[in-house]
């Protein structure tokens, strides 16, 4: 018994590390190779975003949420629009409606390509990304096509969207649903039974469907704990509840069954999508109602009304009565909430941003206890955090 | 749905009558106000009780409401899976009182609670661990109340001949421009210029 007794070591992991997903710092409590304790500093990307927005109107506050998780930006987007159609009290045009979640869609599937690729790079696979970036980057063009934008987008609008679809996208769209899946097979092919792959991700991390609720886990994460939560189906919203698809759900919790319930997430959002595109109606794509949007330019040149509700558009801002409301879409990540208050004045008195990744990030001490430090880079690449949205 | 909504806030209302103030409806939203001493009771209640199952807690956050006595409002925002419903609870707070933690009864609450404490100042108490948390290391001030400044106090750069990064008093050499005065269309309700001579007439 000469040998020492205490053999716990810290370890300082990242902010500047490539498979930390981010600037995240992680004070790791080492005992050999094995992770005893874990702490996460984050708030190294802290923007201060809620103060800003308070200080802006809607329509200047919508920029923001492209910037929060910049992997999928519109499905972001997605929630603050419907909650400041809640307080205003509105419904967007139906074809406004279809546009929204046909983009929310397709930012899930870049969400999951971004994801899924590099969480495979860091456990040891290459090709999967050298593969999948090429239709990551159509899916961008997609975006660029109907906002002008990559990434950025600034396109969705409380009350429809900004502009209706270029011609043509929409058969390009369609077109592109087609050749994806064999993409799919094929990174699936070189993933699903690859045996450096499993032997890196099957029961590591495992979690339990108690201590994801406990933990306020939610999306990919909660269902691949068993658990077919989902709120496009739970709580739809826009034209979700006339969409036809499933939830897969995984079994043991650990990275592998978070794996293949985003593979799966992509096959069923280009369910959604082509069915987007085939019920599409044609019509207007924003409220024509002067108080929520501005008016059209031609409009403007004619009438002074017209100019009048431009002019206080674009200075004071769209008038939102008093109220508050918490409204929650599907991120790809998870459950994505924005709690804004209004005191009826053209800015947001309040805007709390919920984001999933911030929720994962805090169990981090849950899927980490207990593993070999090498495990770590295939727990953080599989519950998929983003440093935008957890810092804010 | 509303009336289960409805239903469940009566049911809230009725067995928890100590220790829950108010139930409302806000845009088909049940919010619950309860006391700040019986926080902890609200929410084992919200997750345990078979007509609630609130198994999850999505939210914490804090709001600050200057002209108020009891300037914050922690705001828990609940999540019941299997009765596909939503509540929010709200308990009332100032800088020196803290409010009890409920990190025993949903371990998430842990990091939401040290946002609001590094946000808004609102302590927690029986919090294991309650450090800031997105802030820099260092930082002082609590960001999101509405007494501090939107730029902040101080501001960062890297020094040469120092060879560190150093911290000095924001300066500014325009001010940040908010071109929210008293609206001529609505926002305005004093007397405008010329309004005498119409009363005058009347």
């Amino acid at each position: 018994m000469a040998e020492a007794q205490i053999n716990t070591y810290t370890l300082n992991f990242g902010p500047q590390h490539p498979s930390a997903h981010g600037v995240l710092r992680l004070i790791l409590e080492m005992s050999g190779e094995v992770v005893e304790r874990c702490d996460p500093h984050v708030g190294l990307l802290h923007r201060g975003t809620e103060k800003l927005i308070e200080h802006k109107t809607y329509l200047q506050s919508v920029p923001y949420f492209d910037r929060l998780d910049y992997c999928a930006p519109m499905a972001e987007e997605h929630a603050f629009v419907l909650a400041t159609e809640k307080l205003l009290g509105v419904r967007p045009p139906r074809r406004a409606q279809f546009i929204r979640v046909l983009y929310a869609e397709i930012s899930r599937i870049m969400n999951h390509i971004l994801n899924i690729t590099s969480y495979a790079l860091d456990v040891g696979a290459m090709t999967p990304l050298l593969w999948l970036f090429e239709e990551r980057e159509k899916l961008m063009e997609f975006y660029e096509r109907v906002c002008g934008a990559r990434m950025h987008a600034n396109y969705f609008r409380p009350g429809g969207v900004a502009a209706d679809m270029p011609d043509g996208l929409a058969e390009d769209i369609l077109r592109w649903t087609g050749t994806f899946p064999a993409l799919i097979e094929d990174m699936e092919t070189l993933l699903d039974e690859n045996r450096i792959f499993k032997q890196r991700t099957v029961n590591i991390a495992s979690i339990t469907a108690e201590q994801a609720l406990d933990r306020g886990m939610t999306g990919p994460v909660l269902r691949s704990a068993g658990l077919a939560w989902d709120l496009r189906k739970a709580q739809p919203y826009d034209v979700y509840d006339e969409m036809d698809f499933d939830i897969p759900i995984g079994k043991n919790g650990d990275c592998y069954d978070r794996y293949l319930v985003r593979v799966e997430e992509m096959r069923q959002s280009l369910r959604i999508i082509r069915q987007c595109l085939e019920k599409m109606p044609a019509g207007p794509v924003r409220l024509e109602d002067g108080k929520v949007q501005s008016p059209r330019r031609s409009e403007m040149k004619r009438s002074m009304e017209a100019l009048i509700q431009h002019f206080k558009l674009f200075t004071e801002g769209v008038r939102v009565p008093a109220g508050e409301t918490y409204t929650a879409v599907e991120a790809p990540k998870g459950e994505f909430g924005v709690y804004l208050i209004s005191d009826g004045s053209g800015k947001p008195y309040r805007c709390k941003i919920r984001s999933p990744g911030f929720a994962h990030l805090a169990a981090f001490e849950v899927f980490a206890k207990g593993h070999m430090l090498a495990d770590i880079t295939a727990v953080i690449g599989s519950i998929d955090i983003v440093f935008g949205e957890i810092d804010r | 749905m509303l009336q289960a909504l409805q239903d469940l806030g009566d049911y809230i209302g009725a067995n928890l009558s100590h220790e829950v103030l108010l139930v409302e409806f806000k845009a088909g939203e049940l919010i619950a106000t309860a006391q700040r001493t019986s926080i902890v009771r609200v929410m084992t209640f919200l997750r345990d009780d078979a007509n609630c199952q609130f198994k999850q807690l999505m939210d914490v956050c804090g709001v600050d409401w200057p002209g108020r006595e009891q300037r914050f409002d922690v705001v828990y925002n609940l999540l019941s899976l299997r009765h596909n419903q939503r509540i929010r609870v709200k308990v009332h707070a100032d800088e020196s009182t803290p409010v009890p933690s409920v990190t025993g009864v949903f371990s998430s609450a842990n990091w939401f609670e040290r946002e609001v404490w590094d946000m808004f100042g609102v302590a927690f108490s029986d919090h294991p661990d309650l450090r800031r948390i997105l802030t820099d290391y260092g930082f002082d001030g609590f960001p999101l109340r509405k007494d501090f400044p939107l730029y902040g106090n101080v501001e960062l750069r890297y020094d040469d001949e120092q060879k560190r990064v150093v911290y000095e008093p924001v300066r500014l050499t325009q001010e940040f421009r908010g071109f929210d005065f008293a609206s001529p269309w609505e926002g305005y309700r004093g007397p405008l210029p010329g309004d005498e001579k119409a009363g005058g007439k009347n």
